[in-house]
């Protein structure tokens, strides 16, 4: 009879085997067989429209067999930014984290390439405009997917009876809800004559000149319109251009017509300005008619959301898409990806467009025609225009085409604004774009 | 053989009661007990204070990309940057005029809570603490409610005086006025609480003994009162300034540096550079200003303070 003994040396190495394998093999068990995935997303404005992307997130996840934990994150207060930058530095967070529009350009080097993930949506969904690709691409490499919860585009929400009273404008006949708009004679001059009529009636366009998000943006697709760029798509310094001072002499005029306090305006004070009733128009998204369907009833009835006048180079509106990206040194980036699938399908997105009522924007072509863009009110059709269904103007994002390391230098340090706001407190048009000219230098740094 | 092992085991004996007992001294020496009871602390802030103290060192020597080292070249491209010398002027205009208002305020009112029968002291004392017991994260937000373009409640008293509106932060001079009224209101009760107990250590008899002499009540301060509270009132000025210079949360509030840039203060103007626009290591830099600035505050209060305790 032959019986094998176990010496202590094999009993001591079969323990450290099976310990190691217990230990390195956590996610191997029953109900979470995919194992755990983190997400980061964004804490959205809109009462209840998380729970959107809770709901779908645990859709996915039960039929996935994968253990999900998310975070909302406020973008008050540059939460997610600095998140973002602690993650990158930390090589560690969030599998999945929503970025705003400049962020996957700025942590490229950090981010799992997508375009396993990217090129399938495009063929469901449709193309995506050109902003979404100069934000989310880079060397033909998609860096994040644009995500339709917080996307938006800021462009003018008006009082009906304001505009028809004293600049004479129907803005409901120039954006006809369920039809095509007619503006031709929508340009910056009529803006300008509107802006100054409203202003002499004590009801000014609201406007910000501040260093935030909405005063650049609505900057940005100003001096767009009139072909101003101040650093151009291969990286040179175009300030002292005849475009950037035709835009610059814009603003100018534009400036005397707005609040006097605006150079200190954030990105309430539009909604503030629209909400009290004491302005004629805004360039927001449809947020604040959003607030003031709930706190001022009478004001909400008659806002108007449309498209942005044109000017000498083209229609450009402000367009912030949002977008998610995926670690690359994440845990679990087959499940991240199988998921931003399953949160970019058709029926996701119309799920996340109806409960933000209508404020999320999609990124896709064929996603833009969805009914709660036709039916929320009041007034009803209000917000028909809003995702732009006629592609009658150019979605754009301020300081592009310049390279997106240095554009997004450009706007954050609100350069347009600033310049355009020196120009109008008295400072000559060369000391103005000389000035810009320095800080543009400032920012090619590598 | 046996006496040489008998030796040596008595010196071994020896050697180790000493060590034993040079041991027990030395862990009952009062220094070595505060030492170890500080200990913890001293962890935390090498570990909170320190460590990042010198990472940021650290970032501030590498490019934007932050993949290669680049040595002072960051400093030297601020020095150049125009913004950036607007960011030092507007910084020691905000510490130096906010710190000599809140000594000043805080002296005055110390001086009437003083004069208050101690019955009712406590009260005063407690409700006049409160601005500085209040995160100034959410006072600046009511404050930003007061300054509102929109529904500001100064604007809307003043319109019955037919005064404004005033652009609290649409204007430089106003916005200026406003970031460093609000620090103001937020720091004095701490020079309050300080001056008043550095006043309740002075002893009456100097008051006495003055009167006796003649002395009217600006002498009484400049002699007796001011002297006394030197030492406490160089202290909390060099703490202020500090945490004055370094201050964040007010001017991020209500101006977010603007407008033109001109509140901006090193603090804000790192985290736009730094965190905003993604360069990580010039915001570092831009942070790190601070260092040299503060070190030289600190060296010229502190050896004043300690020539005063050699007097003493």
């Amino acid at each position: 009879m032959s019986r094998k003994t176990l010496t202590r040396r094999q009993f001591v190495a079969a323990t450290a085997m099976s310990s190691a394998a217990l230990i390195s093999a956590p996610y191997v068990r029953g109900a979470y067989a995919a194992g755990k995935l983190s997400i980061g997303f964004w804490d959205h404005w809109v009462p209840g429209a998380n729970k959107a992307s809770t709901d779908l997130v645990n859709e996915w996840a039960a039929k996935e067999k994968v253990e999900v934990s998310i975070d909302y994150i406020t973008s008050n207060n540059k939460k997610i930014e600095l998140t973002a930058a602690a993650e990158a530095q930390a090589k560690s967070g969030h599998d999945i984290l929503q970025m705003p529009s400049w962020w996957p350009q700025a942590y490229s080097e950090n981010l799992e390439p997508l375009n396993d993930v990217m090129e399938p949506l495009l063929k469901q969904n449709g193309e995506v405009n050109g902003t979404v690709k100069y934000l989310g691409q880079s060397g033909g490499k998609w860096l994040a997917v644009p995500a339709t919860p917080g996307s938006q585009i800021k462009g003018p929400c008006s009082r009906i009876d304001l505009m028809k009273k004293h600049a004479g404008i129907d803005v409901q006949e120039m954006y006809p809800a369920g039809g095509a708009p007619k503006v031709e004679n929508w340009t910056m001059e009529t803006f300008l004559k509107a802006a100054e009529a409203c202003h002499k009636a004590g009801v000014p366009f609201g406007i910000g000149l501040g260093e935030t998000t909405d005063s650049v943006d609505t900057a940005g697709a100003i001096f767009q319109s009139f072909g101003a760029e101040l650093v151009n798509a291969k990286g040179d310094i175009t300030v002292k251009t005849d475009q950037v001072r035709q835009a610059m002499e814009f603003y100018k005029k534009l400036i005397a017509f707005l609040p006097p306090d605006a150079p200190s305006w954030d990105d309430a004070s539009n909604n503030k300005w629209l909400i009290s009733g004491r302005g004629a128009m805004i360039l927001n998204p449809p947020s604040a008619w959003a607030v003031a369907k709930r706190d001022a009833p009478q004001v909400a009835e008659q806002c108007w959301t449309h498209g942005f006048p044109s000017g000498p180079k083209g229609r450009f509106a402000p367009y912030l898409p949002y977008f998610w990206g995926v670690w690359s040194f994440g845990k679990n980036k087959e499940a991240a990806k199988s998921l931003l699938v399953h949160l970019s399908a058709p029926s996701s997105i119309e799920k996340f467009v109806a409960v933000s009522g209508g404020y999320d924007l999609p990124a896709y072509a064929n996603m833009n025609k969805f009914k709660t863009w036709e039916e929320e009110g009041p007034p009803k059709g209000t917000l028909y225009h809003y995702p732009d269904p006629h592609k009658h103007q150019t979605l754009s994002i301020a300081a592009s085409p310049a390279p997106p390391k240095i554009a997004q230098q450009i706007y954050f340090q609100a350069t347009l604004t600033k310049m355009a706001l020196r120009f109008a407190r008295g400072e000559t048009m060369d000391q103005a774009l000389a000035w810009a000219e320095g800080e543009c230098e400032g920012f090619m740094r590598s | 053989m046996a006496d040489v092992v008998v030796e040596r085991g008595r010196v071994a004996r020896a050697t180790g009661a000493r060590k034993g007992s040079s041991l027990r001294n030395a862990l009952g020496r009062k220094s070595t007990v505060a030492f170890f009871l500080t200990l913890p602390l001293i962890l935390l802030i090498l570990l909170l204070v320190l460590y990042p103290a010198l990472y940021s060192v650290h970032l501030a020597t590498l490019n934007k990309a932050m993949t290669k080292f680049v040595g002072l070249s960051n400093f030297t491209f601020l020095f150049k940057r125009e913004t950036f010398w607007m960011v030092v002027r507007q910084s020691c205009i905000f510490a130096i005029t906010a710190v000599v208002f809140k000594a000043l305020i805080g002296f005055i009112v110390a001086h009437f809570v003083h004069n208050i029968p101690a019955k009712g002291q406590r009260k005063w004392r407690g409700m006049l603490l409160v601005p500085w017991v209040i995160p100034p994260a959410m006072s600046t937000l009511a404050w930003l409610w007061l300054f509102d373009p929109s529904y500001s409640a100064f604007n809307y008293t003043l319109s019955f005086f037919g005064v404004g509106p005033i652009p609290w932060l649409g204007d430089t001079f106003w916005a200026r006025f406003s970031v460093i009224l609000v620090n103001v209101w937020y720091g004095a009760p701490f020079f309050m609480i300080m001056y008043l107990a550095a006043l309740k250590s002075v002893p009456d008899q100097l008051y006495e003994a003055a009167e006796i002499d003649g002395a009217n009540w600006w002498q009484k301060i400049w002699h007796i009162t001011l002297p006394m509270m030197r030492n406490i009132i160089a202290i909390t000025t060099l703490f202020s300034l500090i945490v004055t210079f370094a201050n964040f949360d007010i001017v991020r509030i209500l101006t977010s540096g603007g407008p033109l840039d001109t509140t901006h203060l090193f603090a804000t103007w790192a985290f736009q550079v730094g965190i905003q626009s993604s360069d990580i290591p010039l915001g570092a830099c831009v942070s790190l200003f601070m260092v040299p600035i503060l070190a030289v505050a600190a060296i010229f209060i502190l050896r004043d303070v300690n020539k005063r305790g050699n007097e003493a």
